[in-house]
């Protein structure tokens, strides 16, 4: 095992989203991959970044397409102990969100603290 | 070191394919180990055992199949990402009533977990996506 592995504040995964919830398949493929990680035993990290912000938008539906949404998704994270949940906060602040309109409890990531995310966890995967 | 790639761009469409193929021939070139390839996302269609692409282009699933053939890299493919879009083994085409399949050994379906596990188990997982 390597050094880093060993310490303490290292978690297993980092996903990065990216994508709004609707428009294509990358949300939700990130999703399950941190779903999956986590039913594994892993500890997994969400951040939250440009549209992906609004994946956290209350109140959403599934829409016309008749694709499922993450919204339901999103709910289930707590359930797989999925608790750290890490926004970018220039993105919420571009889309006009405030705490109040997120459907989960986030921690507020300002643009200096991002950098130093990859390094805390031993695997990262951007989707 | 040891490496292992995840592939996420559809072939053809996408750069990331043929650059995913090409780091893949680099790494052993080079002396390092690649402990596998992973395929998620549109990158499952590298899987697809009827690509018939014209003869003056690089053909990346006979290109994945050398890889694996040459080398014994073991070619993961995530079987949900992979269902929803056509690509079924012989086992899962039967399971679904669908005559005919479109993925054959040396490619895999199997579990998003197979993903974390090479990520976690190698020194690196680079990422090739659109």
């Amino acid at each position: 095992m390597s050094e880093e592995s060993t310490r303490e504040n290292v978690a297993d995964l980092l996903v990065i989203l990216r994508h709004g919830p609707h428009g294509s398949s990358w949300l939700r493929e990130g999703l399950d991959a941190a779903l999956v990680a986590a039913a594994f035993g892993r500890q997994v990290s969400l951040l939250f970044m440009g549209e992906a912000v609004t994946a956290l938008v209350r109140g959403q539906q599934a829409g016309a397409l008749g694709q499922k949404g993450t919204a339901a998704t999103l709910e289930m994270l707590a359930m797989y102990d999925i608790d750290t949940l890490l926004v970018e906060a220039e993105a919420l602040a571009r889309f006009g969100l405030a705490e109040q309109d997120l459907m989960l409890p986030v921690n507020r990531l300002d643009a200096e603290s991002l950098p130093r995310l990859p390094a805390e966890h031993r695997l990262v995967l951007t989707f | 070191m040891r490496y292992a790639i995840l592939l996420l761009g559809a072939p053809y469409s996408r750069q990331a394919s043929h650059s995913a193929l090409r780091f893949a021939r680099a790494l052993v070139a080079r002396g390092h180990g690649l402990e596998g390839v992973f395929f998620y996302h549109d990158g499952v269609h590298n899987a697809a055992r009827l690509a018939a692409p014209p003869q003056d282009e690089p053909h990346l699933v006979d290109g994945w199949k050398a890889l694996n053939r040459e080398q014994g890299v073991p070619l993961q493919v995530c079987i949900a990402a992979a269902l929803r879009r056509g690509l079924l083994d012989e086992r899962e085409a039967a399971r679904h009533g669908k005559q005919g399949h479109s993925v054959e050994p040396p490619f895999e379906l199997t579990g998003l977990g197979q993903l974390v596990d090479l990520g976690l188990r190698c020194d690196r997982l680079v990422t090739f996506g659109p």
